[in-house]
Parts: C-alpha cells; structure tokens; sequence
C-alpha cells in the first residue's frame, strides 16, 4: 500500500486528494477518523494525524468537533483547478518528449486524441 | 513514561555493550529500537527494565532510576525473545502471575489475546512451539497495560498473520490506552509504520533517533558516469557507493531541494529512493560511523 519515496503521511494525504478530485469521496462527506485509518492500514496513529491535519490546513477538510473530520464544499474545485494549471506541465510535456524519443509524429497524436474525443 | 539514558556504559568483562549511549524520549508514543544483532539492544532494555545496574551513566524514567525501585519496576513491562516464560509452567498460571503481579494487569484483555493467538490455558508451556511461547510473551506484555512495556523481538518464531494479529493488536491497544512502548526489531521493512519515532544503535552507540515516517525518502541513490557522481555527491552525506564500469551509484543521506534535483537531472543523474530496509544496512554499517548525527 504505501512505498519507501515518501512520508506515509504525504500518501494519506495524496489518496484522500485523489479520492476528493474523482469523486469518491463528495462535499460535506465524512472520512474516515484517524484511528480507523490508522487500525485499517495498521500504521501509528500520529502517523494518520498528521496527514489529515495537513489536510485540514491546507482547507481540504474541516473539522466538527467531537464528530469528525469532512471534505470542504470546495475541495473538488480548488484541486481540480491545482491540477489544470499542472495538466501541461506534468502530463502533456513528457508525453510529447516520449513521442519524440520514440518516432511518433505531432499529427499522430492530434489523429488519435480527435478520434478518443 | 519518559526515558531519559545519559552517557550509559554496560561492560561484559573487557567489552562495552553500551558505549556511552544517551538519548530522551519523551514517552507516550510506539518507540522503535533498531540495531544489528550484537548492537546493545537487548542490553540496553535490561537496563532499562531494572534487570541490570548500568556499568556508568543514568537511567532515568519519569525522572527516576528503575534500578531497585519498586515503585517504578512495577510499572515496567519487558518481554524478551521467546516470550520470557518459563517451560513447566501451564499457560493458566502463566496468566495468574501476570495478574498477581502486574499492577494494570487486564484478565479480560488477556482472555481475549489467548484466543486471538489460539492458546490453550490448560496447555504447558513446555508443549508450545516456540511461535506460541512468543504468543503467549505478546499476551502477557499486552495484559500487562504496563505505563513502559518492551518487546525486544519478541515475534521470533510467529508466523506471519500471528504477527500481524500482535501489530493490530498493539495498535488497536495503544489507541484505546495509551502508554509507551518500545520494540526491538531488526524487520524494519514489516514493522516501521507501527512507530512513531525510531532509535537506531550500532555498537552500543546511538546513531539516529528520527520521527520514523521521516526517514521514508531520506535516502537517495545518485546514479550515472563515475566523474559526474562523485561531484555531485562532493558536499553531499554519502553513505556507500557501488561501481559497475563506468557507472556509479551512490547512496547519500538526507533530503535532496528542488535545485539539486535539478542540477542532477541536467548533469544527467538518476535520483532513486531508497528503503527502510537499505538505508538501516548503510546506517550500521562500521564504515558508516559517526556520518550521521
């Protein structure tokens, strides 16, 4: 489940991300508590915290005291729009750069992203 | 419990287990102790169970030394390899002793791990394999809701989902109660999520005491053409390097900024992770000494 690249806690907090911008997780939803977290993918406790408060400071999820932890009405949008400005960056210049490494023409590619769309 | 070990010396005739070792940990968390075998790990939670009188330096625990005090041994808990139970015993009596003994001993508690671990009462120790004795140590520390319980490897010989039934255990437990814990192991790889900060010691020295999820991605291997390596690595904590041809791969110590990971893609480098497992084996290595502080 988690790798040796990161902190456990910045993948928590990626997957939860992940799971706001595609919609399995909706605006006003509750997530999990960190001790379900923490028992569920049996990892420490402050371990869990610590990317939930991540994500609630950066305004992701809010926080209902003695209820729980829920995703911010705005959260699908706000992460979307992060994600849009890196689109090109992180998306469509490695592609281009493998087409090239590998001999696939600029018109190939418009080609087949017409005929997907 | 907070645990505070000053310039602590044990000496086994001329050999010093632990050799001037000292760090503070501040307690109510999962502690991880991690070393190679023959490192001071098992010496050092003698010590600091009371078992043994360090050689020089202190043990403190909440403030006070454990040797020959009662008041604090009674609220300290160590399961050593092999579950620390004795052979013509019956698993019954085993559990007597823990709750005569232990001042937050949990007979329910210990009930419910004996079927968990699917331990008979009635059985004699000596009957169990040595997986079930290291079972049957996990119930005991775990009953035990000891303010300072240790395990030093006390998974020897459990198969993996007994294991993983002791990790969920020990998380599900410290949730509900929360208490210190320290476990000796060198599977790092199995257990470094459970912690939340890890001491590591080599020699009967300290070598790192770091927030355990930290050191995901503190190590990184730099791989290319020999010459442009070793430049780029001048300034950097190298931990070990290997050669095949031309081609380098250095293992260096620490967090990498966006400006190096640029420099290092222009040069041409490879940047890898490294892991858990991999960096602990460069940490303890006897060329690594006294690179990390």
């Amino acid at each position: 489940m988690f790798d040796d690249r990161s902190p456990i806690y910045q993948q928590i907090a990626e997957k939860i991300k992940k799971d706001i911008l595609y919609g399995d997780l909706t605006a006003d939803e509750q997530v999990m508590s960190t001790n379900q977290y923490a028992s569920f993918y049996r990892i420490n406790p402050a371990t869990a915290a610590k990317a939930f408060q991540q994500l609630t400071d950066d305004g992701y999820l809010y926080k209902r005291r003695g209820i729980g932890m829920f995703v911010s009405p705005d959260a699908q949008e706000r992460l979307r729009a992060g994600r849009r400005e890196k689109f090109f960056s992180d998306v469509v210049r490695p592609m281009v750069a493998e087409a090239r490494a590998v001999g696939i023409d600029l018109q190939e590619i418009i080609h087949h992203l017409k005929e997907q769309a | 419990m907070s645990i505070e070990v000053r310039d602590l010396r044990l000496r086994f005739g001329d050999v010093d287990a632990l050799d001037g070792l000292s760090f503070s940990l501040a307690g109510g968390k999962i502690y991880g102790l991690l070393g190679r075998n023959g490192s001071g790990k098992t010496s050092l939670l003698s010590v600091l169970a009371a078992f043994r009188r360090p050689t020089s330096g202190e043990v403190l625990i909440n403030g006070a030394e454990p040797f020959e005090n009662a008041g604090v041994v009674s609220q300290i808990c160590l399961i050593r390899e092999s579950g620390d139970v004795y052979d013509n015993e019956r698993v019954a009596s085993v559990l007597r002793a823990g709750r005569q003994l232990r001042r937050d001993w949990d007979s329910d508690y210990a009930e419910k791990l004996l079927e968990r671990f699917q331990l008979s009462t009635k059985k004699r120790v000596q009957s169990l394999s040595r997986g079930q004795k290291s079972a049957l140590g996990i119930v005991v520390g775990l009953a035990s809701r000891a303010p300072l319980t240790m395990f030093d490897e006390s998974y020897l010989g459990m198969d993996a989902p007994s294991r993983y039934a002791f990790y969920e255990e020990l998380l599900a437990d410290y949730t509900a109660h929360p208490r210190t814990f320290v476990i000796s192991t060198h599977l790092i790889e199995e257990v470094a999520s459970l912690f939340e900060e890890v001491i590591i010691i080599d020699r009967g020295r300290l070598v790192l005491h770091e927030e355990s999820d930290a050191l995901r991605g503190r190590g990184v291997t730099v791989t290319g053409p020999a010459d442009v390596v070793d430049t780029f690595v001048a300034s950097l904590t190298v931990l070990g390097q290997q050669t095949l041809g031309r081609t380098k791969a250095a293992t260096i110590y620490g967090e990498l900024n966006d400006t190096q990971v640029r420099a290092a893609k222009l040069a041409g480098l490879e940047l890898g992770p490294v892991a858990l497992q991999d960096l602990f084996v460069h940490l303890t290595r006897a060329e690594a000494e006294g690179i990390v502080r």
